[in-house]
C-alpha cells in the first residue's frame, strides 16, 4: 500500500477535487493519499467526492488554513 | 378430474411458470442494465457563448469528470464561439458567413461576459481577478476535460448556418444533431441547458 501526499495549496474549485482524480486514476486499490488544500471549498468538495466515488475518507482535519484530507482508494 | 389429468395440469403450469420466471427475470434485468447504464452520466447543451457561462459549464463537465462519470457537452449556435480555434481563414466561405465569422468572438480567451462586459473590459476584468484568486482558465479546462474524457459535439446545423467548419473548431470534438445530443441525454441521469 503506497502513501501519496499531495499539496493542492493555492488551487481553487474545480482544481483539488480534478488532481486529486487525476492522482486516484494511478492509485491501486488500498492506496492512501493524503491531500492538502487550502480552499475553504475543498472540505465540503472532498466529502462529496468520496461519497459518489466510494473512496474512503478515512479523516479530514483542519490545520490553520490548511485542510487536510486522508483518503483511502476503494 | 382425473388423478393423471390433475399433474399434467400442473406440470403444465410448473413450465409456464417456470418459463414465465425466467422471462420475467430477464426483462428485470435488462431494465436494471438499462438504469445502471445511466449512472450519474452528464449531458450538457451549451448554448450560450459567454465567458461566465461557458466557465459554469465546463466546471460541471470537470467536476463530473473527476467523480467518474461519462460527460458530453452538445454545443449548439453563440455556443460554438467558445470552442472555436482562436484564429482561422474564413476563406471559401459565403460573403454572410464571412460577416457573422467576422464579427463573432473566436475562442474562450475572446467571448464576453453576459453581465458587465462593458465593451470587452469586463471580461478582461473578471480574467484578471479569476486569476488572481488562481481560477483555471476556461482554455485549460477545456483541454483537462478531453483528457478526461469529455465528448465535445458541435451542432452540424448552427456551424452550417454561421458557415463554420469542424477544421474552425478546437482539436478532437465532433459533429453531430440533436439525435445524437437526445441519445446522449436518454442515457445520462441528469441534462443541463446553459
Amino acid at each position: 500500500m503506497a502513501k501519496t501526499e499531495l499539496d493542492f495549496k493555492g488551487m481553487s474549485c474545480p482544481m483539488p477535487i480534478m488532481k486529486t482524480a487525476m492522482a486516484f486514476k494511478k492509485a491501486a486499490s488500498g492506496d492512501i493519499v493524503e491531500v492538502v488544500c487550502d480552499d475553504p471549498g475543498f472540505e465540503p468538495d472532498i466529502r462529496a467526492w468520496c461519497n459518489e466515488t466510494g473512496n474512503v475518507l478515512d479523516s479530514i482535519e483542519k490545520k490553520d488554513k490548511d485542510i487536510v484530507a486522508t483518503i483511502i482508494k476503494k | 378430474m382425473g388423478n393423471s389429468e390433475a399433474t399434467e395440469k400442473i406440470n403444465e403450469i410448473k413450465e409456464a411458470g417456470g418459463e414465465g420466471l425466467s422471462a420475467k427475470l430477464k426483462e428485470l434485468e435488462d431494465r436494471v442494465a438499462k438504469i445502471e447504464e445511466k449512472d450519474g452520466n452528464l449531458t450538457l447543451i451549451l448554448m450560450s457563448g459567454e465567458f461566465d457561462k461557458a466557465m459554469a459549464a465546463f466546471i460541471i463537465a470537470n467536476g463530473a469528470l473527476a467523480m467518474g462519470k461519462e460527460v458530453t457537452i452538445f454545443v449548439t449556435f453563440w455556443g460554438l464561439d467558445v470552442i472555436k480555434k482562436p484564429a482561422f481563414s474564413t476563406a471559401g466561405r459565403k460573403f454572410l458567413e464571412k460577416m457573422v465569422l467576422w464579427m463573432r468572438p473566436k475562442g474562450p480567451d475572446k467571448i464576453p461576459t453576459s453581465k458587465m462586459n462593458f465593451a470587452g473590459i469586463g471580461p478582461k476584468l473578471f480574467r484578471y481577478m479569476m486569476g488572481k484568486k488562481n481560477v483555471e482558465k476556461l482554455g485549460s479546462l477545456i483541454e483537462m476535460a478531453q483528457e478526461f474524457g469529455l465528448k465535445i459535439i458541435a451542432c452540424q446545423m448552427s456551424m452550417d448556418v454561421m458557415g463554420l467548419r469542424k477544421e474552425d473548431m478546437i482539436d478532437g470534438i465532433e459533429v453531430g444533431g440533436v439525435a445524437v445530443m437526445l441519445n446522449k441525454s436518454y442515457k445520462s441521469n441528469s441534462t443541463l441547458f446553459i
